[in-house]
């Protein structure tokens, strides 16, 4: 793994949002059990030291934008 | 602008206007933050809601009004329509407009309101809700407020930061994209199309509801459970390239319903939650503008009665009133869609074929849920309860 990675709470940040692609519509913070998704107007970003990876922002994301980060490469 | 006051509300969509609204008729001071910076935009919702949902609130008007209307038509997998005709069903809105007229009549009611206005935390004092923490063009900020109303939708975070537990299972999340579109010519103006099966939306539904010339919303819902799957966007990819390929796209949105009952606490000391954020919307329909809005004002109306009485405990007798009022209906709607969430597509097909031989003037909604669950009789005197059949 990458250790310039972010680090989340359970080690290295695999959770990544492409805001650039983000509808800020807020499922994703609404799913999130540990509150660590930031969400304005149009500006968005995890809170890497209370973000667990669970996945559940992931499969929420009803447009595909957040992504697994495996060793730097989004899949 | 004060830095105290008898009550704020988070969020300025349809159910925190009529807190609002609701509690400055009492004659408190009431100040309404939104982080975005416009009422009622981006709209993130089918628009569709019934007239008596309106009615309760705001005189009907023709300026957010885009389409009537009187039919349902539920397509099942196969095909087939299964029609049903109401006298006076509904309305599609157009909430841009709609919820800038809630946010003036809370205005008038004599609300303060301030848009761009981000809150990012409560202030807490012996255990009491006694503010908020905002950031407003650039600056942190503090606000005092003796009560606290939770209006901001399906992030539901005001809530959290008071120690309920407000987040939502992603089973849960009906993960929904729409877009609204142009040239749509083959609707009937007054006709909602509910789309059933796995091609369109598994365990959720596909709608296409007219807004008047030829403009219409097309969108669907589906469980965070399916999105793990395949996302709610490459669903719609896929109906639009099938069926309207061609078509001019004016928006393209998405958003989450929180598709369950309300949470268990919906107040604690100096707070009050209300609409998506307390989770008001009905299970069954997904729809929340109508329960919200009686969410919020329930709400508005306690908080400002706490106020007048310098009793700050009355607002824990919100609980209760929302479920009188509606949070005990939400549990049987929801009751309601947990027969019918695992429908095969066989099953969604032989239901409009039996209803179908229904004669047509006693086709009504009830009268369908009892088709589709006529197996399960514990649920059709839930049906009973909330419909005509």
């Amino acid at each position: 793994m990458n250790n310039t990675f972010r680090q989340a709470k359970t080690g290295i940040l695999m959770i990544d949002i492409l805001p650039d692609k983000c509808d800020f519509c807020g499922c994703c913070v609404g799913v999130c059990p540990e509150d660590a998704i930031e969400l304005k107007e149009a500006e968005i970003f995890i809170i890497d030291e209370r973000c667990t990876n669970c996945a559940k922002c992931v499969w929420s994301c009803p447009i595909e934008v957040i992504k697994f980060n495996r060793e730097g490469v989004l899949v | 602008m004060k830095t105290d006051y008898d009550i704020i509300v988070v969020g300025a969509g349809p159910a925190g206007s009529m807190a609002a609204r609701f509690a400055a008729e009492q004659g408190v001071s009431v100040l309404m933050l939104e982080k975005d910076r416009d009422v009622g935009y981006p709209v993130r919702c089918g628009e569709a809601i019934s007239k008596a949902g309106v009615e309760e609130f705001i005189e009907p008007h023709e300026k957010w009004i885009t389409a009537r209307i009187n039919k349902f038509s539920l397509i099942s997998p196969d095909g087939t329509e299964a029609v049903v005709e109401f006298q006076e069903a509904g309305y599609v809105l157009e909430r841009r407009i709609f919820d800038y007229e809630l946010a003036k009549s809370a205005a008038v009611a004599g609300a303060e309101i301030l848009t761009r206005a981000y809150v990012n935390g409560l202030i807490i004092k012996d255990d009491k809700v006694s503010g908020v923490k905002y950031e407003y063009r650039g600056e942190q900020k503090e606000l005092n407020a003796k009560i606290v109303i939770g209006a901001d939708g399906v992030e539901s975070r005001v809530g959290r930061w008071a120690g309920l537990k407000t987040h939502i299972h992603f089973k849960d999340m009906e993960c929904c994209v729409q877009v609204t579109a142009s040239n749509i010519n083959n609707l009937n103006a007054n006709t909602l199309y509910f789309y059933f099966g796995e091609k369109y939306a598994p365990g959720g539904y596909f709608w296409i509801f007219p807004k008047g010339g030829n403009i219409a919303n097309i969108g669907l819902g589906i469980s965070g459970m399916v999105g793990k799957k395949k996302s709610a966007l490459s669903y719609l990819n896929d109906f639009m390239g099938e069926n309207y390929p061609e078509v001019p796209i004016l928006t393209s949105i998405a958003g989450g319903v929180p598709s369950t009952v309300t949470l268990e606490k919906i107040s604690a000391p100096g707070l009050l939650l209300v609409g998506d954020a307390a989770r008001q919307v009905n299970p069954l329909s997904g729809g929340g503008i109508a329960s919200g809005m009686i969410g919020g004002s329930i709400a508005g109306r306690i908080a400002g009665e706490a106020i007048k009485m310098n009793k700050l405990d009355h607002i824990l007798n919100y609980d209760k009133e929302w479920h009188n009022r509606l949070g005990k209906r939400h549990e049987i709607f929801e009751r309601i869609k947990n027969g019918i969430y695992n429908f095969s597509d066989e099953k969604f097909n032989n239901i409009a074929h039996a209803f179908n031989k229904v004669p047509y003037n006693k086709r009504s909604l009830g009268r369908l849920f009892t088709t589709a669950l006529i197996n399960q009789p514990s649920l059709l005197v839930d049906i009973a309860k909330v419909f005509v059949v």
